[in-house]
């Protein structure tokens, strides 16, 4: 009886040490939930959040934007056009497949495949198979953003991807909107495990046993994740205790989130930056350099920071934030209500002229109220202006058919480097190639063009680094485009989860590295 | 047997507003804005997406379109949502459930409290209980309900800690595949704050009708013969006023739970409310065409379903009203 009681004694200690005694649960709410299992099917945000949960990439990067090796333990560069891989070893699927280099080409090309992500891919030529842990990428010409983009490789599980399913469909099949196998399972090699899901409702997760990273310091077992669409709510829930870690914080709340005694809060210079555009097919005037000066140096970037953001952004006088390569220390924001208006004047402007505004109200922090203080900053240059503002779904068929002549739009880097700004934003518009697609303004500058295309085949940081930020200055002399600000990142948690260590610019947390005390 | 021919032409009118209703859905779909944007990300290529557009048939003319809606509606199939990847009925009627009980609850705490309330008012219409439950009442009807929904929140959730702030909580899957939030305790504390700020919107008015009704009968002859004849305050009161009082609280109660059935679309989506209201505002945010336009055929089909129950309730309560158009 006695032994009896011992054995059973030290099978529950085992089973408290090997659960861990610190195992916890993290009950989470952002805004919204994956719209697919598959990494492959969305570029969102909410897509690379659930694959740093359930995959792993091949590097990723750190709080200071610097690369960290994960399926990837180390690499190097052969030449301009081949980067070489060497792949951890030991690292097993979900499934309990163990992983080679034939799931990560097989992951490659599916990529390849995909129309979100092809683009990101478009330099990559082809994925070689050296031996069983070591894969060669050949670029098609030299390519400065190869660990960049590989960032963006989830090895998918090969086997588990292939064969047909229950219900007669190739697995691997890769449908946008599609009812696939990829879509509803998933087999990664990430620190957490789908055990169920409710689109829209919750999905929960639980610690892979097998996961290959056992320095990782986190200790959460489960979590519960909850989408909560209202901000009052998933404010309140967090208040409440119903949930531990919320995001985003709308920023009417930072203060008392930050002032509660059981939760914090942590906030970040994000890396999407918020501008207008002023369409020179549309409006003569904005042809004029000293005109779009003129705006620029109406606008008080500052002033929307500090009256309208409440704090929570950062002013910006370029694309680039502060931590990429081609961000220029150099430029300040400049706001000059009199230079503006001598400027207009020296243009032959001085009275000014009509123009119409578009803007979204539901896609950016605080999008139409930004709108409006602009229309009001140019009104005292005597540029009225005819606003207009929608929801998203409406305001992006409107924005593809450039029907304002100055319209809004916020841009994050896919690839978190500066040359992504250039190429869809500032370029000159060139159906062919797709640069400029999103250049709603039609800002064109030679020297621009050659300088980014330039910077697409530059592999050496330090040069490209100069050609990027001599770029950002010839847009800033040129006034382009009107830069607003960065916006913040926010997130909370009750006391007691460290957040601080995992989260990024890039926003999604490294959850399998949290800590909860 | 009227009863029967009744059936028969509501359904025959049925079909008809569902028709209207899908093709009024249909026409807006195109203001709602590009649904490829929500489906794909920002760096996609024009050709690429003009190219989803023509696979997912959205190019093509708008009756042709509809045309092929309509082919499907009538197998059943109201299409596949984007987002969920799921038939469109499927979805909607899986949420159903939630939304259901939502109105259910909701609607019972305004028939539990409005007819007691309503009476009392009438009863002792000068006493200060009255007075203070008018009163409140006025201010009730005037507050919406996504406010409603917040204070509570504030004041139950985060200051009080009392009950949970979102969601439906804990539930129990019925063999028929039903899942219920009323057969747990956690399900049931889940259930208060969204079932009271739900009920809020007609609480007010129905205590308003009852005691508006209550009084008017009070008032008739008949009520007056009741006193005269000497019966006692209890039967006259209970048994013969109010009978009567609750007649046109009937028939427009089956119209206000259409009513509140569009308001669970704000409650819902306050709460985090895992049902069809909230499903629909998601959509709409989504422009999942899809999905939009089978929950305004489903919440149609709701409405004529109740108005023919009322309709059909309505003569067995009071057998001396004919059925318009029933009568052979």
């Amino acid at each position: 009886m006695k032994r009896t009681i011992l054995t059973l004694a030290t099978a529950l200690l085992a089973l408290s040490v090997a659960t861990g005694a610190g195992a916890k649960t993290l009950r989470m709410a952002y805004d919204a939930d994956p719209v697919s299992l598959d990494p492959h099917e969305q570029l969102s945000g909410a897509t690379l959040q659930l694959s740093h949960m359930v995959f792993d990439p091949l590097v990723r990067w750190t709080q200071d934007l610097d690369f960290e090796g994960r399926i990837a333990k180390s690499w190097e560069r052969l030449d301009e056009t081949t980067m070489r891989f060497h792949l951890r070893e030991g690292v097993k699927f979900h499934s309990g497949n163990a992983l080679t280099a034939e799931d990560v080409k097989w992951t490659f090309q599916r990529l390849k495949r995909s129309p979100d992500f092809k683009g990101i891919f478009q330099k990559f030529e082809r994925m070689e198979i050296i031996d069983e842990h070591t894969i060669d990428i050949h670029t098609d010409g030299p390519f400065p953003l190869v660990l960049h983009n590989a960032t963006y490789i989830f090895p998918m599980d090969k086997d588990f991807y292939t064969g047909t399913d229950s219900k007669g469909r190739d697995k691997s099949e890769l449908k946008k909107h599609g009812d696939t196998f990829a879509s509803q399972n998933a087999s990664g090699t990430g620190p957490f495990i789908i055990t169920s899901r409710e689109q829209g409702v919750r999905i929960e997760f639980d610690r892979f046993d097998d996961y290959w990273d056992e320095r990782s310091p986190g200790n959460v077992q489960k979590i519960v994740f909850t989408p909560i669409k209202e901000a009052p709510t998933r404010v309140a829930a967090l208040l409440s205790g119903d949930v531990d870690f919320i995001a985003p914080v709308p920023p009417t709340d930072l203060e008392r989130v930050r002032n509660n005694d059981d939760t914090k809060l942590v906030t970040m210079t994000g890396t999407r930056v918020i501008t207008f555009q002023m369409n020179q097919n549309r409006v003569d005037a904005f042809k004029n350099r000293k005109v779009r000066q003129a705006i620029v140096h109406a606008v008080n970037n500052e002033g929307i920071v500090e009256k309208i953001m409440k704090g929570f952004g950062t002013p910006a006088a370029q694309f680039s934030p502060e931590g990429y390569l081609g961000h220029n220390p150099d430029l300040k924001p400049r706001y000059d209500l009199a230079k503006a208006k001598q400027l207009m004047k020296e243009a032959g402007y001085e009275d000014g002229f009509s123009i119409s505004m578009m803007a979204p109200n539901n896609r950016y922090v605080n999008d139409f109220k930004i709108a409006e203080a602009v229309a009001a900053m140019l009104a005292k240059i005597n540029i009225d202006v005819d606003l207009k503002t929608m929801p998203k779904a409406q305001y992006w068929p409107e924005f593809d058919e450039r029907a304002a002549d100055m319209m809004m739009i916020g841009w994050h880097s896919d690839t978190e480097d500066s040359a992504n700004f250039y190429e869809f934003l500032a370029m000159t518009p060139n159906p062919d190639t797709g640069r400029g697609q999103y250049n709603s303004g039609n800002y064109s500058n030679e020297k621009v063009d050659e300088l980014t295309e330039q910077s697409l085949v530059e592999t050496d940081p330090e040069k490209r680094a100069e050609i990027l930020q001599r770029i950002e200055r010839i847009i800033y002399e040129d006034a382009g485009f009107v830069p607003l600000h960065w916006q913040d990142l926010a997130w909370a948690s009750a006391k007691g989860v460290h957040i601080e260590d995992v989260v990024n610019v890039m926003n999604f947390p490294y959850l399998g590295d949290l800590v909860i005390d | 047997m009227y009863t029967l021919a009744f059936l028969i032409r509501r359904f025959g009118q049925a079909i008809i507003v569902m028709l209207v209703i899908s093709f009024v859905g249909f026409s807006i779909q195109d203001n709602l804005g590009d649904p490829l944007r929500e489906l794909v990300g920002q760096s996609v290529s024009e050709a690429e997406r003009e190219a989803l557009r023509d696979k997912l048939g959205l190019n093509d003319p708008f009756l042709v379109q509809y045309g092929r809606f309509l082919a499907g509606a009538v197998q059943g199939d109201f299409g596949t949502s984007y987002f969920f990847k799921r038939p469109a009925l499927d979805v909607i009627l899986d949420k159903f459930p939630a939304t259901f009980e939502l109105v259910i609850c909701a609607s019972l705490i305004i028939i539990g409290l409005s007819i007691p309330l309503g009476v009392y008012c009438a009863i002792r219409p000068r006493a200060w209980p009255a007075r203070t439950i008018m009163a409140v009442s006025t201010i009730g009807i005037s507050v919406p309900v996504f406010l409603t929904a917040i204070f509570g929140i504030w004041i139950f959730s985060v200051e009080l800690g009392w009950l949970p702030s979102f969601g439906r909580g804990e539930t129990v899957e019925l063999p028929w595949g039903w899942d219920t939030g009323l057969l747990t305790r956690d399900g049931l504390a889940h259930m208060i704050l969204p079932a009271i700020s739900l009920s809020s919107i007609l609480l007010p008015m129905f205590i308003r009708l009852v005691r508006g009704e209550m009084l008017e009968v009070l008032r008739s002859e008949y009520v007056r013969f009741a006193w005269a004849k000497g019966l006692s305050a209890q039967r006259v009161w209970f048994l013969h006023a109010l009978k009567n009082t609750l007649m046109p609280v009937i028939t427009l109660g089956g119209v206000q739970i259409g009513i509140l059935i569009a308001y669970t679309i704000l409650t819902e989506t306050v709460f985090q409310w895992p049902g069809m209201g909230f499903l629909f505002l998601e959509a709409i945010n989504r422009v999942d065409t899809p999905l939009i336009i089978a929950y305004i055929i489903v919440v149609g089909a709701i409405f004529v379903i109740v108005n023919t129950l009322v309709d059909v309730i309505y003569t067995f309560i009071n057998p001396t009203v004919k059925i318009p158009g029933a009568a052979a």
